[in-house]
């Protein structure tokens, strides 16, 4: 268990291939880290744009 | 109430106007209030503006106008989430990662923003299936493209 809710199960076991399920209340995200982080990095990009955004996207009309 | 923001200067805004992010967004999750805010000149996109941090705004786009066949399923934690009770009060938008040059400016249809107008509740969802990309073009051939420069020749 992870806190009190959140539950940590042993699917199964193949050979060295181990299958792990969460089961976690709705309001709680399960994703693997690498998309976590891509989505975390992606925004902080994304809110990086420079304040003269705006010619640049008239430029475009 | 007035605010400050980062693209449209100071605007007043209804506080009904604010879109709730119960779980913030990720890599910025303690920021719960934005509002949507409308870009001079510019139609297609919009601004996400942060209500606490000035300096905190997205671009942001209707994901219809460059993939018209966009589509995904709405999970049922989501559903609850958001409060979602009929599909019509959802609409949902896309972060644009600008560059320079704008041809390799960028859209998120891995993780839209969900919005339920009716209770103003919103989420960057997370798709689990590989179907879409953090970096799809914005830049779509549409055959209106090609009929412009089938004009043009």
């Amino acid at each position: 268990m992870v806190g009190e809710d959140i539950e940590i199960k042993v699917l199964s076991v193949e050979g060295d291939q181990v299958k792990l399920g969460v089961e976690a209340p709705k309001s709680v995200d399960i994703y693997r880290k690498e998309i976590y982080i891509a989505i975390k990095d992606e925004n902080s990009e994304a809110a990086e744009a420079p304040q003269d955004v705006l010619e640049m996207l008239k430029n475009q009309e | 109430m007035k605010l400050q923001t980062k693209y449209v200067g100071e605007v007043t805004i209804k506080s009904d106007k604010v879109i709730h992010f119960p779980y913030g967004i990720p890599g910025f999750e303690k920021e719960h209030e934005f509002v949507l805010l409308e870009l001079p000149g510019n139609p297609i996109f919009q601004t996400l503006q942060s209500v606490k941090t000035e300096s905190l705004a997205f671009i942001v786009i209707h994901p219809y106008h460059i993939y018209p066949n966009y589509e995904f399923k709405l999970d049922d934690s989501i559903q609850s989430n958001l409060k979602i009770k009929d599909k019509s009060d959802v609409f949902v938008l896309n972060i644009v990662t600008l560059k320079q040059p704008f041809e390799e400016s960028t859209m998120n249809l891995k993780a839209p923003i969900i919005i339920n107008e009716k209770e103003m509740l919103a989420k960057q969802y997370v798709l689990m299936d590989d179907t879409y990309e953090t970096k799809a073009s914005l830049h779509v051939k549409t055959n209106e493209d090609e009929s412009k420069n089938a004009r043009t020749k």
